[in-house]
């Protein structure tokens, strides 16, 4: 018997090891930030071990099961990046909110074990055992909140429609499996799609839509988005950090795998579907966004406009489309961190700050996290200098350089109506009157340190994109 | 120096403002000082700039190129002409007054409101002097942020209306035009130099659809008739100086647009529908005319004026006579915007100076100021005369220009056009009157005192801009000379 080649999961390893090491380690000792300190250790260390068997090379292990190439490890480095902040972020709110902080970053580093086995399958089913690794930890974090009502009800929808999703997804699957003649490996896929010529299976499409609508559900592109809301609403703020910011990276890689790694020749039929539903995103996320009162709730419905930019970046095919596909969903993961993040901050003592009113006259009391709140928002809205705006512009250029001018006067036009939501948020917060005491969020220096560094990196990559963008280019080629 | 001195202009007062904000959030003095001697910096630099700017030279000066974003091969790349410096000039000066006039007026986040007008600055000038078309967007958009934050926080009472109204229908306009911008780069294989669109063949198609993209971008800045409705609201509710940045300034770059973006990159369009802009012109200067007469507001009643002034502006700039332009009116509509900038900031200010004494911008709440403040009521009917178009005064000379222009290409255009020096009267002095002249008719009038010694400074600079002007227009109009035959030129040759 032959043993696969781990080099290439030594990350991966670490981190189911820690995961049981932190179980342990929560059930016997009485200090819980011993355990916050080992998820940070576990990331750090994560990080540095992508970076060790990062060769620069393609590498394939477990019968070709598992792939490591640049857009993995680059994707992987970035994920980790996020974990971390998220970690930092949303430390004092576990214990503040009294969520079990063992149990959370044990889930928590499961559900990253998750994305990560997503960023890295190379077999279709490889990636369905990725996604619900991803998604059982998801359901698990948001029902930790044992007592919240809305946590266990958004929970629970989040389970149903996902386990429905994941179904579809997998019957997808099956057909392609069935179509290509018996083929798992996405490279396989290909090949067998190939050796078939210009004529694509119907057995094969009719798959194809299955598996686009199970692919977008994660996405949550219009209208497979309707968990999105509730779920944000429903689940604690910290859990909210981790879905709205974390999970977006995953799953466009993951599209990437499917779509572009092994149905790339049906890409006329996919990429039809994937700018049908881009439209509807764009079009009810920004739409039903203006009449939410919840912030959270608003910021489920800015992101499925967003990832309605996301899926444009696919539907033109190009490199360039999707370096601007991933430059988007990285620099939009980063700005939501930040958005959730400072709403993590001012929650305390059982206060969730959650309505547009607990925004209201921010600049006075917190005038530096309303000042970033500010700046978070103008991105998300697109507005330069900030890299919101760059985003944007590299997916309208995309669009426009394969002729789709009204698609890109289309979003344009709906990233207007969105910037009304995303501007009221800063009317609430610079132009209203605080209506009640908020509590004053005392965060660590680090705290506010690495909020300030990350808020500052939407401005200063706003301004001088370059780097980051020819890092994406280098991970997409 | 001479160099760098665009970007010197542009990035002292964004740096300086930042320094206010970062620096003193709380000692509300240091961040006025430190903001004014940001604000006099920025004016040294754009004066040294005024100085040594050749009138004869047709290319664009002190030109500063580097690459900023490769892959899109957008370029740091700046210069300006006679076209567009004698905006940063009077940017800059405007700013400098600003401050002064908030000086003793804003009392709360005073740091806040002393950076945001110093940073807006630095964005205006920026998109003056921008020769790479994304870096004016970038400009264009991020001044966008300062005025929304400058009305939404220190205006009146209705001020999250006003403050939403101006974010969104200036956004609606350029967001389009970020569409063109795009198309225009690939159609010239992949530049952003605004230089190099100029020289670009277009089909009429083409044409039309970016100069409709150009035009709401840039008719929602004048803000020209019917697209003008946020005007009315943004003006009142916001504080002085966002006022006088407002009138002074913001709506200039529209105009500015125009003879940058839209006439030289889409000639044959702008003929095509230089009918249509005519006539929206006309209907500007007449029936906004005739509006601002019934305002029962100060604010609103400048602000209809300011509309019904900037007529002259897209007037001016759309005067063919066989396929070329008219020297005298394009000249005509710069020399009314630097004018303009000069005269609405100093209505503005006048009627600032008494909301600052009585709390309230409604006519019918004034009367005999004179008595009280004569010599605040002097220097009000000098910038009152001066929005009425009266000869010697800086209003009078672009107005002449421009009607000049008109009447040598179209008699009717300038028939109805003159109908500004009878309407500009009647609602300018009209409401002097109603507001300086008679007896001191309530409580609040009697208890008002004459300007301050800063409000005096304001004042008497203002005016000396406004005479100067008046006088000796030909400080501005020589330097521009040269960049307008070039623009006329340029207009003149077909790109089908």
């Amino acid at each position: 018997m032959t043993y696969p080649n781990l080099f290439p999961v030594l990350p991966e390893l670490f981190m189911a090891f820690m995961i049981v090491v932190i179980l342990l380690v929560d059930a016997f000792s009485i200090k819980k930030s011993i355990v916050t300190g080992l998820t940070l250790l576990t990331l750090v260390g994560c990080f540095v071990l992508q970076l060790h068997v990062d060769t620069g090379t393609t590498q394939v292990t477990f019968n070709n099961m598992f792939i490591l190439d640049n857009l993995a490890t680059g994707t992987k480095l970035v994920t980790y990046l996020l974990s971390f902040v998220v970690v930092i972020y949303i430390r004092r709110y576990l214990v503040d909110k009294k969520l079990h902080v063992g149990e959370f970053f044990a889930i928590f580093l499961f559900a990253i074990l998750g994305m990560m086995v997503m960023i890295s399958a190379y077999n279709m089913l490889v990636l369905y055992v990725g996604l619900e690794l991803l998604s059982l930890a998801l359901y698990g974090l948001i029902a930790l909140q044992r007592d919240s009502v809305k946590a266990t009800e958004s929970a629970m929808k989040f389970f149903i429609l996902g386990a429905l999703a994941s179904g579809i997804l997998l019957y997808g699957i099956s057909f392609i499996y069935g179509a290509t003649g018996g083929h798992l490996q996405l490279d396989q896929v290909l090949r067998a799609m190939t050796i078939d010529g210009n004529n694509i299976n119907p057995l094969l499409l009719f798959g194809l839509v299955f598996v686009v609508a199970g692919l977008v559900f994660k996405l949550g592109l219009v209208p497979f988005h309707m968990w999105i809301p509730d779920v944000y609403e429903g689940s604690p703020l910290a859990v909210g950090t981790v879905i709205g910011s974390l999970t977006k990276i995953a799953a466009v890689v993951f599209i990437i795998r499917f779509l572009i790694g092994g149905l790339v020749l049906a890409a006329q039929e996919w990429s039809m579907m994937l700018l049908f539903l881009a439209i509807l995103s764009l079009f009810f996320g920004n739409i039903i966004a203006i009449a939410q009162t919840n912030v959270k709730r608003m910021l489920g419905y800015s992101t499925v406009s967003h990832m309605g930019f996301v899926a444009l970046g696919f539907v033109t095919l190009s490199i360039e489309g999707l370096t601007s596909t991933l430059f988007y969903v990285v620099t939009y993961s980063f700005t939501a961190l930040a958005g959730f993040g400072i709403l993590t901050l001012l929650s305390k003592d059982g206060f969730e700050c959650e309505t547009l009113e607990d925004l209201k006259g921010l600049s006075k009391s917190h005038p530096v996290y309303a000042f970033f709140m500010m700046l978070v928002m103008f991105s998300m809205a697109g507005i330069p200098p900030l890299v919101g705006f760059y985003a944007k512009f590299k997916i309208l250029a995309a669009l426009i350089s394969i002729g789709y001018i009204g698609v890109a006067i289309f979003a344009v036009i709906m990233s207007l109506i969105g910037a009304f939501y995303y501007i009221r948020v800063v009317k609430f917060m610079y132009f209203d009157e605080p209506t009640k005491e908020v509590a004053v969020a005392d965060a660590c220096f680090v705290t506010r340190t690495l909020l300030a560094v990350n808020v500052l990196a939407l401005l200063v990559i706003g301004i001088l994109p370059t780097s980051v963008v020819i890092y994406c280019q280098h991970l997409v080629n | 120096m001479m160099n760098y001195l665009l970007s010197l202009t542009i990035w002292t007062p964004i740096v300086f403002g930042l320094i206010t904000l970062v620096v003193f959030p709380k000692n509300d003095c240091m961040a006025r000082y430190v903001s004014l001697l940001g604000s006099v910096i920025a004016l040294i630099f754009s004066v040294v700039m005024f100085h040594y700017f050749d009138p004869h030279q047709a290319a664009m000066q002190f030109e500063e190129v580097a690459p900023w974003i490769p892959s899109f091969n957008i370029n740091y790349h700046l210069g300006v002409d006679g076209i567009s410096m004698p905006f940063v000039l009077l940017n800059n000066f405007i700013t400098v007054l600003v401050i002064l006039a908030g000086f003793k007026v804003i009392k709360h986040k005073v740091a806040l409101y002393n950076a945001m007008f110093l940073m807006m600055t630095g964005f205006i000038s920026g998109s003056f002097c921008a020769l790479d078309a994304i870096l004016f967007y970038v400009f264009f958009e991020a001044m966008l942020i300062p005025m929304y934050l400058i009305i939404g926080v220190w205006g009146s009472t209705n001020r999250v209306y006003a403050a939403v109204k101006f974010f969104l229908y200036t956004l609606v306009g350029s967001l389009l035009m970020l569409v063109g911008l795009i198309y225009l780069f690939f159609k010239s294989n992949g530049s952003f130099e605004i230089l190099s669109y100029y020289n670009l063949p277009l089909a009429i198609g083409p044409q039309i659809l970016l100069f409709i993209a150009f035009f709401l971008s840039f008719a929602v800045k004048v803000p020209m008739w019917p697209l003008h409705t946020w005007l009315p609201d943004a003006h009142p509710e916001a504080p002085t100086g966002g006022s006088m940045v407002l009138a002074a300034i913001t709506l200039k770059i529209g105009g500015y647009g125009f003879l940058r973006f839209i006439l030289p990159i889409v000639p044959d369009a702008s003929r095509h529908l230089a009918g249509l802009m005519v006539v929206l012109s006309l209907i500007a200067i007449v029936y906004i005319g005739l509006v601002a007469l019934v305002q029962k507001d100060m604010k609103k009643l400048v602000a209809y004026s300011s509309i019904s002034h900037m007529g002259f502006v897209t007037l001016g700039c759309f005067l063919f006579a066989n396929g070329t332009l008219n020297v005298w009116a394009v000249e005509g509509a710069i020399t009314q915007m630097i004018s303009h900038g000069f005269v609405s900031a100093a209505m503005f200010f006048c009627i600032g100076v008494m909301y600052d004494r009585v709390h309230s911008r409604n006519i019918s709440d004034y009367g005999g100021v004179v008595n009280k403040m004569p010599v605040f009521a002097a220097f009000f009917m000098l910038f009152a005369m001066a929005n009425s178009g009266l000869p010697g005064t800086s209003g009078f000379v672009g107005e002449f220009m421009v009607i000049l222009g008109a009447v040598q290409t179209s008699f009717i255009a300038a028939f109805f056009a003159g109908f500004t020096l009878i309407l500009g009267a009647g609602y300018t002095l009209w409401m002097y009157k109603r507001v300086v002249f008679g007896n001191v008719t309530n409580s609040h009038v009697a208890e008002m005192d004459d300007v301050s010694s800063r409000e005096f400074i304001i004042l008497a600079i203002l005016a000396i801009a406004v005479i100067v002007m008046g006088v000796y227009p030909n400080l501005f109009v020589a330097k521009m000379h040269t960049s307008v035959e070039v623009l006329i030129k340029q207009v003149a040759y077909s790109k089908l």
